[in-house]
């Protein structure tokens, strides 16, 4: 009774001498962290090529600039500090993508690479790398940005602007987003954007602030290949609606309709592409729908009486925080244990 | 099939079951030589009865139970007895094994071979609805009947509820979740009848008036099949459920057809009512109680992509593989991996010189490179591992409190309920070890409780 297995068949192949054993299962599902990564990034497409048509050379600019230092502070941060992770699982790719899209299409490129060093090595190796960071990373560097340089963060260029902007020349060609024209001026100052310029990206806004069509594009295909699970997209967005929907019915005069909260500023890209975060986000689908529900909570909350127009990063990186509680607390019941009120019959 | 019934959570693997799923049943004629294991159920070993020397009879015991919870080993071929030792057994152990040989007979005086006529049980009756249902299990009992899933409980000890847990229904395992394996679907389509036989009888023993038989719909023509030849029989149906692994799991297929949850361990289907046998199993009950025929014979499937010809055979328990290998044609030259039972939970084998027992579903030959040999990366908490646990509960937490060598933290997270079916570990993309963590730590918790 060797290890080798010897068949004298005379006809077939002999056994290999050697035959490999490794525990079950026998078998793995095809993807990988590197290939939802993936594909992440490609259902970020539409949404980079709809910035890049409405906001020309400068989207393209700082859309690259975020990439190479996500990606060279990746390597900085996994080298000093030892920690977990790879440029080949692509995450720091689509952290890349997210920051660009999280930043003013004139954002100044040392504003940006200071974007890539918050995101990769003060929100992401610091906490151990890939898997340990508790807050989203290209939030975490957006929100550092928006409170360190302000001015530069909400300085937002006009759509259908294509070529490069001197610093010079910005005065000229710069417009507010949606959502700060409403907290400026109410409803009636957004008069002149319809529900198919802010569908469509015709705004101002981050490069990932435009076109909700393009990333519910991104969304759909996301769902379509399972690399998102579809609750919180849902009960995020819903949520939003229903708080700023409650607004509206009690004063459509001062506040916008659910409608343009839903396709303005980042709640699709929030709510798609940053909340679903798997690092991030609770393990649970109850979990998750709690998580969801209080993105949507906060969002609301933040534009209709906090200080900034827009509040999904915000919300966003709160229900970060408070994930590992969520995750404590809801604990499903295991199969066959009976529920409370059985046991208490 | 407008109902498919399932459980919540589990994985969906490639099935790979056209390898083999449409190849009848091959008969392999009896071997010369057979290796019958004494240990070829859960419970006791079996007691050699025989020794060097002594010339055996197909059908007869080789092998006594060694109490309740045991089962009789019998000659699956007539001839001499060369060897009573220990031997490798296909699940990695090495146990006691009974080597028979189909030796020249020496003629008597008169020339006169006298071999005798095959062992069958005395009481086999075709009218077993006048049967008592004791003389019954008895007979499935003395047949050596045990599981033909994968884990060979024997059967009449299923069949022996206590009083104080009364049963109201037979769940028939038609589902055959495992990716390759076939068996159980040829046994539908080709020993029907014997199906058929097999789950009245089962029904009469326990008492029951309704039995299900849960088959997963990538098994249309067995659905169908088994839905014809059901259509006379009161409190019998047949259910197609969803394909999705583990679905031919006892609990969640009790939870599939019945909305029953069986209770966490030591919870058994009779806590909720239900005796599950599998479909296997019922054909063979068939051959015991109407044939008298000692469970010496099942069909396994052997497939993948490294077996010359992939396909069903018929072939005595006690089988080395090696002959049946040969007998199917060969292997092929990139053979790596060797699997006994199904990929999501069956074992890798170093060594081919292996019989097939009783609870031998097939073996899975497998390429270079399959499965690829991945580096496990660093968990991204997607959480895929909790959606996949088709028991609720959270591997990724379970395998945090492990690495860390918190036992009771693992124990806390109910680690002991683990049933090991592996779909955490299909389908975390980071390639953690789950399961195989959960397994150290159960037996690791399971030394600690004994000697505590």
């Amino acid at each position: 009774m060797s290890a080798d297995a010897k068949l004298d068949t005379g006809k077939a192949a002999a056994a290999p001498e050697r035959l490999i054993v490794s525990p079950s299962p026998h078998l793995r599902s095809k993807d990988t962290t590197a290939s939802i990564m993936m594909w992440v990034a490609i259902a970020l497409l539409p949404g980079v090529a709809v910035s890049f048509y409405y906001f020309g050379l400068e989207a393209v600019r700082t859309m690259v600039i975020a990439v190479v230092s996500c990606l060279a502070f990746e390597f900085v941060g996994m080298k000093l500090l030892g920690t977990a992770g790879s440029l080949k699982d692509m995450s720091a790719l689509v952290t890349g993508i997210l920051l660009g899209m999280n930043l003013p299409p004139t954002a100044p490129w040392w504003m940006v690479a200071a974007g890539g060093l918050i995101a990769m090595v003060v929100a992401k190796h610091l906490f151990g790398g890939l898997g340990s960071n508790v807050f989203n990373p290209a939030l975490t560097a957006r929100v550092f940005l928006l409170i360190a340089w302000p001015v530069q963060m909400t300085t937002w260029l006009k759509p259908g602007t294509t070529g490069l902007v001197t610093a010079e020349g910005l005065q000229a060609v710069t417009g507010a987003t949606p959502l700060a024209i409403i907290k400026e001026g109410g409803v009636g100052a957004l008069s002149g954007t319809g529900a198919i310029d802010m569908l469509m990206g015709n705004v101002g806004g981050s490069l990932g602030e435009v076109s909700a069509a393009a990333l519910l594009l991104g969304g759909i295909l996301l769902l379509a290949k399972r690399i998102i699970t579809w609750e919180i997209p849902v009960f995020f967005i819903g949520t939003t609606a229903l708080v700023t929907g409650i607004a509206w019915m009690a004063n459509p005069a001062q506040y916008a309709s659910p409608l343009t909260h839903v396709l303005t500023g980042g709640l699709m890209l929030g709510a798609i592409f940053m909340a679903t975060d798997m690092v991030t986000s609770p393990i649970s689908f109850g979990g998750r729908v709690v998580f969801a529900v209080g993105c949507g909570l906060l969002t609301g909350l933040i534009r209709l009486f906090g200080g900034y127009p827009e509040g999904v990063s915000f919300a966003i990186l709160l229900m970060n925080a408070a994930t590992p509680l969520i995750d404590h607390l809801m604990v499903p019941k295991t199969f066959g244990t009976p529920r409370k009120a059985e046991v208490a019959k | 099939m407008a109902v498919r019934k399932t459980f919540k959570g589990g994985v969906h693997p490639h099935e790979y079951k056209e390898l083999a799923c449409s190849k009848g049943i091959v008969d392999m004629p009896p071997p010369s030589r057979v290796v019958v294991l004494l240990r070829q159920h859960l419970g006791a070993p079996a007691r050699a009865v025989v020794n060097v020397g002594d010339r055996v009879v197909e059908g007869q015991v080789v092998g006594e139970p060694a109490g309740f919870v045991s089962a009789p080993v019998h000659a699956p071929i007539s001839g001499e007895v060369t060897a009573v030792a220990r031997h490798r057994h296909p699940g990695g152990f090495i146990c006691d094994a009974v080597v028979i040989e189909a030796k020249e007979q020496i003629p008597d005086g008169d020339g006169v071979v006298s071999e005798g006529a095959p062992h069958r049980l005395p009481g086999a009756t075709l009218d077993y609805m006048n049967a008592s249902p004791d003389e019954l299990k008895a007979l499935i009992r003395d047949a050596g009947l045990v599981g033909m899933g994968g884990a060979a409980f024997p059967t009449h000890v299923k069949l022996s509820p206590p009083p104080a847990k009364p049963v109201d229904m037979l769940i028939i395992n038609g589902a055959e979740c495992e990716p390759f394996l076939t068996c159980d679907h040829r046994v539908m389509l080709e020993e029907t009848e014997k199906v058929v036989h097999g789950v009245k009888i089962l029904m009469r023993v326990l008492g029951v008036g309704s039995a299900i038989i849960g088959i997963e719909d990538n098994k249309p023509d067995a659905i169908d099949v088994l839905t014809r030849a059901f259509a006379g029989v009161d409190g019998v149906t047949v259910q197609a459920c969803r394909v999705k692994y583990p679905q031919g799991g006892e609990k969640q297929l009790i939870k599939a057809l019945t909305g029953r949850e069986v209770p966490p361990p030591p919870g058994l289907p009779l806590d909720v009512g239900c005796v599950v046998q599998n479909v296997g199993t019922a054909a063979r009950v068939a051959e015991a109680v109407m044939e008298g025929k000692p469970f010496t014979t099942r069909v396994i499937t052997l497939s993948g992509t490294q077996v010359a010809n992939p396909g069903n055979y018929r072939v005595k328990v006690g089988t080395m593989l090696k002959d049946v290998i040969e007998f199917a044609g060969g292997l092929k030259s990139d053979l790596s991996r060797v699997i006994q039972g199904g990929p999501m939970m069956g074992i890798a084998m170093a060594d081919l010189d292996v019989p097939v027992v009783k609870g031998t579903s097939g073996f899975v030959f497998l390429e270079a490179g399959n499965p690829v040999d991945y580096e496990a990366a660093a968990c991204v908490r997607c959480g895929r591992c909790v959606s996949a646990c088709a028991l609720r509960l959270q591997p990724v937490e379970i395998a945090r409190k492990i690495e860390a060598g918190d036992l009771d933290g693992a124990e806390a997270l109910h680690v002991m309920e683990c049933m090991e079916c592996g779909s955490c570990s299909f389908a975390c993309p980071s390639n953690r070890w789950l399961v195989q963590l959960f397994r150290i730590a159960k037996g690791k918790i399971n030394e600690r409780r004994r000697k505590a």
